[in-house]
Formats: structure tokens, sequence, C-alpha cells
């Protein structure tokens, strides 16, 4: 079967370790993560993975299956095959000299990117879009010479009113975790040798 | 009122129906240690190392389907039940595995005994957990246990830091668990459902291949309905041995690399196989692309995860095996296969594969058959993995569910000892027969004194070859007999039970078996039979690895035997 680039996107509880829960099942199943996105999502307590594998249908579906029996992946989806919107951010430092300043910026413009600070033999481009855009990009400032890259993973959401990851009741929000409490005098400082 | 974690823990456990706890102390479990003493409805079973812990409360998890307790200090204590929780995982056993932890200000600095049991688990747990507040064990453990024991079971395990044992909380249970990303399926889709029903009665060769999941959902009566209603033979996994009745009519024994031939024969020329609750392992299917190359697949499955995982279905169905079974068999139209009862019957004429062959010598198939024909079938054995297993699976007869516990996805050499006082101590009023090999003995054989100290009446038979006798078996077959690593010394097993306190018989001769089994059999308290056996004996029906079931080498005439060993 072919290869297609996939595109899971997956609702985690926010918790510490549930990334490497995730991560690790990639690679104990033997599949390369492309890239990996994670942030905050619109719901507390939530955080929302967008991950990026190459594998044939019937293998990523596994690995899918797979990740959604982890107990903290709330949901998992993927999307792949359906409208959506996906984008990726770069931040790009190149070398710039007073005679290819001018020329940087004019690409920069054409791309819609920006310019986000300056020094006397570089400057820094900020560029988002999806990754053909940002690797075109890329690709023409390499020519002036490119100090360093940032590369953000792909994130993605579906076209239209409902996306698949909606979670169908409200959620419980819990209080706010107390400080912890004081710990027994004998575990609070390293014995006196 | 305020308890400490320790109590909490406790008082979490007996909330949660826990009458044992295989464990071993040490420095960071001590404040629960300490507690014990207030909770006697807690029994503590001391064993001799961690792993025979994990293992105890596998065997006891299998014989009783309650979840079983293990524990362990932080550090080697966490580490050592690591080949018990990966062993429970592949078997899908309910085990909640309960490890101590530095304490809290200590964690990350690679304190004395300091590990990171979590991060090693990961990949053999269903789950596990770092308590870092003491007000978050009830509800921790209340998770653990629904967990483990709902969808499919599977090991649990709990991380407690030192201090938190110590630290002081309101306590309070929670009735419910509150997990967005667990929701087992428990009813399959009716739509499947009819799909199945029709698809099995537009079959002409039909057959079952039963799984434990049969037995994990306790649906021995629905199973026996599907088939007899749809005459269906039934064909089970190693670790669906019991599931259905052995010495039914319809029981066409089990599947896989030494299972019986005339059933992988069925199944390759079946053209339609109802999967239930199995998962398709390669020891199971030989080589996927000619496991059963005509035949539609119905699966039904409590995880989804299994479903198409190693075999295309054609009809899957995600739902708890009883209650798919249950819907489906009002579905099911009675019919007959005559024919296909015919030709599979004639199969099994062909290929006797479960003969004891003439012999002066004493023979590990002879053995095992003795204590079947002994017990009258009425006890619980339990197996570590190899040639012993085999054997016990192919020369015993199972007709009752749980009535065979063994090591199948881990393939554990030493599960049969500890396993087999989990399920004793478990089902104290059955008769547990532990059918160890000289080899997977050793492994364990430490915890002959935590039989002796905890009173666990298990009868033990060592078939004692003096080879590691399954790999001896594939050297044999497959290496040119070159027997590297594999011819085993072992001790004088009698004397050693006898340091034990455990009374001991060696038989070396024929004749003697039935009197010695019965001797094991007459005694109150654990007895071992040391049952030194021909040395060089094959397990038969073997599929060859990397072949196709029905390419199985079956037991050779005793020529063939000759001249395959110059």
């Amino acid at each position: 079967m072919a290869k297609t680039k996939h595109t899971l996107v997956a609702l985690v509880e926010d918790r510490p370790g549930v990334l490497n829960r995730v991560s690790s099942l990639f690679r104990r199943r033997n599949f390369n993560i492309e890239s990996i996105a994670v942030g905050h999502t619109e719901q507390p307590n939530l955080s929302r993975m967008t991950i990026v594998v190459d594998g044939d249908d019937a293998k990523v579906e596994q690995v899918r299956k797979q990740l959604d029996k982890v107990i903290d992946v709330v949901k998992i989806v993927d999307i792949t095959h359906e409208e959506s919107v996906a984008r990726e951010l770069a931040l790009v430092k190149v070398k710039a000299t007073a005679s290819t300043r001018s020329e940087i910026i004019q690409i920069v413009d054409i791309f819609r990117a920006n310019i986000v600070d300056v020094s006397s033999d570089s400057v820094m481009v900020e560029v988002t879009g999806d990754e053909d855009k940002v690797s075109s990009l890329v690709d023409l400032l390499r020519g002036f010479g490119i100090r360093e890259i940032a590369r953000t993973g792909r994130i993605a959401l579906t076209r239209g009113g409902a996306g698949p990851l909606q979670v169908e009741e409200p959620r419980e929000i819990r209080a706010p975790k107390q400080p912890p409490k004081a710990l027994p005098p004998e575990a609070e400082s390293p014995p006196d040798w | 009122m305020k308890k400490t974690g320790a109590q909490i823990l406790c008082e979490s456990l007996v909330r949660e129906g826990v009458e044992v706890i295989f464990g071993f102390p040490g420095g960071a479990v001590l404040p629960l240690y300490d507690t014990f003493p207030q909770y006697p409805k807690l029994r503590h079973i001391l064993v001799r190392h961690e792993q025979g812990a994990a293992h105890a409360a596998d065997g006891y998890a299998r014989a009783t389907g309650k979840a079983g307790v293990c524990l362990a200090t932080s550090g080697p204590g966490a580490t050592n039940l690591v080949t018990g929780i990966a062993n429970a995982c592949l078997d899908s056993s309910p085990v909640v595995a309960i490890t101590g932890q530095v304490a809290r200000p200590f964690i990350g600095k690679d304190a004395f005994q300091e590990i990171d049991i979590t991060g090693i688990t990961l990949p053999i747990t269903k789950h596990n957990y770092l308590v870092l507040d003491a007000s978050d064990i009830a509800k921790v453990v209340k998770e653990a246990f629904y967990i483990a024991q709902t969808g499919r079971p599977g090991p649990v395990l709990i991380d407690i830091p030192r201090d938190v044992f110590q630290q002081e909380e309101t306590f309070a249970y929670p009735e419910k668990v509150n997990l967005p990303g667990y929701k087992p399926t428990f009813f399959g889709h009716p739509a499947q459902i009819k799909k199945a029903a029709e698809t099995i009665s537009a079959a002409e060769r039909p057959v079952i291949i039963a799984g434990r999941g049969v037995i994990i959902s306790k649906a021995f009566v629905e199973l026996k309905e599907l088939a007899e209603k749809a005459q269906i033979p039934v064909i089970t996994t190693l670790l669906g041995i019991g599931c259905f009745p052995e010495t039914h009519v319809l029981s066409f024994g089990w599947l896989g690399m030494h299972g019986m031939a005339y059933a992988n024969k069925a199944v390759y020329n079946s053209d339609l196989i109802v999967a239930i609750g199995m998962r398709f392992d390669d020891r199971a299917t030989g080589v996927v692309s000619s496991f059963a190359p005509q035949a539609r697949v119905v699966h039904i499955d409590i995880d989804p995860a299994e479903i198409g995982k190693n075999v295309r279905v054609d009809v899957p169905i995600v739902g708890d095996v009883k209650n798919v079974l249950e819907a489906l068999n009002q579905q099911i139209v009675p019919r007959e296969h005559l024919d296909w009862f015919n030709q599979v019957d004639k199969w099994r004429d062909e290929h006797p594969a479960l003969v004891i062959r003439e012999s002066e010598a004493l023979l590990p198939q002879y053995v095992i058959r003795q204590i079947y024909e002994v017990t009258k079938g009425d006890a619980i054995v339990v197996t570590g993995v190899g040639q012993n297993q085999m054997w016990s699976a192919q020369f015993f007869f199972y007709d009752k569910p749980n009535s065979l516990i063994s090591s199948g996805g881990l393939g554990t050499m030493g599960f049969e000892l500890p396993g087999a006082i989990g399920a004793k101590v478990g089902r104290p009023d059955e008769t547990v027969w532990c059918i160890a090999g000289d080899g997977g003995f050793q492994m364990t054989v430490q915890e002959l004194a935590t039989i002796v100290q905890e009173s666990v009446a298990v009868k033990i038979a060592i078939i004692n070859n003096g080879f590691l006798g399954m790999v001896r078996q594939w050297q044999q077959l497959f290496y040119e007999r070159r027997y590297v690593g594999t011819p085993l010394s072992g001790p004088d097993f009698i004397k050693i039970a006898e340091a034990y306190g455990i009374p001991a018989l060696r038989v070396a001769d024929k004749k003697l078996v039935v009197s010695a089994i019965e001797k094991a059999m007459d005694h109150e308290g654990p007895f071992l039979l040391d049952f030194v056996v021909e040395p060089e004996e094959n397990v038969f029906p073997i599929v060859p690895p990397g072949a196709a079931l029905v390419e199985a080498m079956e037991m050779p005439s005793p020529e063939k035997v000759t001249r395959s060993s110059k």
C-alpha cells in the first residue's frame, strides 16, 4: 500500500508524562514521527496534539487504535482525508548585507512573511503557512546564507462548524491544585554528613 | 479524621475487595507495612523475590477473575516486578502492582533505590500512576482497579513515594470513576451483529476460534449455545483452553505451532472463521499470508485495536464477548454442516496428534496423562513455557474454564511455581498442579519457601529431562542438533524440596508414576515429584517457524527418529 503523510490530531489530558506516553508508543510500534505539536485547547485540562506520520493507511490506523487505548488520550482522529487547514511556523535567521537586505525584504513580502528582527549582518524572518510555502521560502532564503532555522510541526483544524474532536459532554472542571503541604521534617533536608 | 497515605491505601484496597497482597518489604514501603496490622482483612504473603509476587498476583487473577495485587519497594524491588507485569500485560491479566518510591524531595536526584518505574513500565502496563499527594490515593486506587478489571484487562502500576505514605489527609472513597479517555465498548453494534449472523448462516465450512476473551468475559454458556445451534467446530487458542469443554463432540482441540494438525487443517480449509476473544498471535496463525486463504473472518473482541491488526477482518464486532454472543445467538439460524464435519473428522482420524508412543522409557506425555487420570481432570494446571507447557496443554483434558493457567504471550520460564501459588491462594479448595520443566523450575525455585511459610498446598511435578527442552528441540530440528547452552544440570530436587520442608519423590520408572501421583494427592500439604523423563523427547506436531499452519511436522516414526539422530 502506498505511503501517505497522515495527520493525526489527539485531545489528551493535560498531565505530566502524556507526551511521553504518546511518543513512546510510536517508537514501540516502529513508527517515525515527522512532527508533533502540542498546545492548550479551548477546553480546560485538555491539550491538543497534532502528529504527522508517514505510513500506509492500515498501519497508521493500527497506531491510531493503539493510541486510543492510552488512558490519557481522550480522543484521536486521522484527519488526513478531511477538508482541513494546516499551518506551520518557521523563524529563519538569514545573513544580510547592505546589498542583499532589500532583496530579502522583497522576497519576504511576496510570501507575506514578516521581518521580526534586524541586525547589522542578519535579518530574522517569520513565516506561517502550509509546509510547502514555508519550505519554498526557506529554499529561496538559502541562497543568502541561513544561520539558524526553528520550525514548528504542523497544526491543523478541519473546516466547517464542528470539529472531529468535539467532546460530547461538558467536562468537569477541577479545582486548582492546592500547593503541596509541608513535607515531614525528615524528608526536607538531606542527611548531614 | 485524617488518615495517613498508607492508611488511605489500605482502606481503598479493602473497599476494592482485596484479600491478598503478594509482596516484599523495603525502605520505601515501610510506612505501609507498618500499617498492615491495622488491616487484618488484607493478608500479606511474603514471597522470596518480587518476580514471584507479580506472577502470584497474575495466577491469582486468572484463577479467580479478580484483580491480583502485588507490592514491592522502590528501585530493585520495583524492577524485579517487571517480568511479572509484562507477563500479565501480554496475557490480559488484571494485576494491580503497588511500588514504593523515594520521598518526593529526592525524586530525580538518583537517590538510593530510586528508579523511574512508571517510565520503565509504560509499555507493559495498561496504565500507571505516580501519586504525588496522599489526597489522590483513593481516586487513583479506584481508577486503577477499574482500568485493570474492565474492558480488556491488564496490569496497572501505582508508584507511591515514601513520604506520601506518611502524609495525612482526609479519606473519602470515590463512588465513581471519571475517565474521559477510557470508555470500553461493552455491547456490539446491532448492524454488525446482524451481518455476522447472516455470514455465519451462509457459511459451509465454518470454524470458531475461541480465545481467552471467552474466559475473561465468562461467556462459556453463550459460546456453547452458538456452537451447538450453528453446529460449528470449536477450536481454541492455547490461552483459550478450557473455555469450551475439550470432551464435547464439537471440540476440535487447539490451533497453532503445537496445536493439533487437524485443527490447523480445519482452519486452513474453512470458509468462515468466527474469532471470539482471541488476537491472531503469530504462534496461533503461522505465516499470516497462508493462514486461512478462503475464509471470511468475523472477529469479536472488546479491544478495537486487535481487530484487523494481524488478519484482515470482514465483520468486526467490538464489544464484550458475552454480550455480543448473547445478541448473536438470538439471530443465529440452526443449521448443520454434515459434509464439513465428516471432512474434519476424517482429518482428525488421519492425524492422531495426541498419541503417546509405545516406550519402556518414562515419557513426559505419559506423566501428564496420568496426572489427568488420577485427578480425573479435576485440577488447575499451572505451567510456565516450553515443552512442559505444550505437553500439559496436549495430554490433559480441560473441561472447565481457568483450569489451565499458562504463560502464553510472554512465554515466561519461572511463571509456573509462583503462578500456582497465586492460583491455590485464590481457589484454596481446588487441586493445583504446578507442572514445571527443570529449567523453568530453577528460575523461581526460591518460592518453595513461600509455599511452606504460607501453607500453600500446591502439587509440583517437574518434568526433568536435563535440557532446556524446547530450545533443545529447536536446535535438533532447525540447527542441525547443535546443543549449545541447552544441556542443563540441576540440583537434587528431592534434597532441595526437603531442605525447604516439602516431601518429595523422584520417579524414573513408568510403573511408579501413578502411585507417586496418588501419594502426592493423598498428602495434605505441598508435595514435589521429580519425574526423570526421556531427555530428547520432542513436542509434536510442530509448525516450523516461518511456515504455514498446514506444514506441521508430525511425530516421526521410530526409524525416522534414528535416522535424524545420526
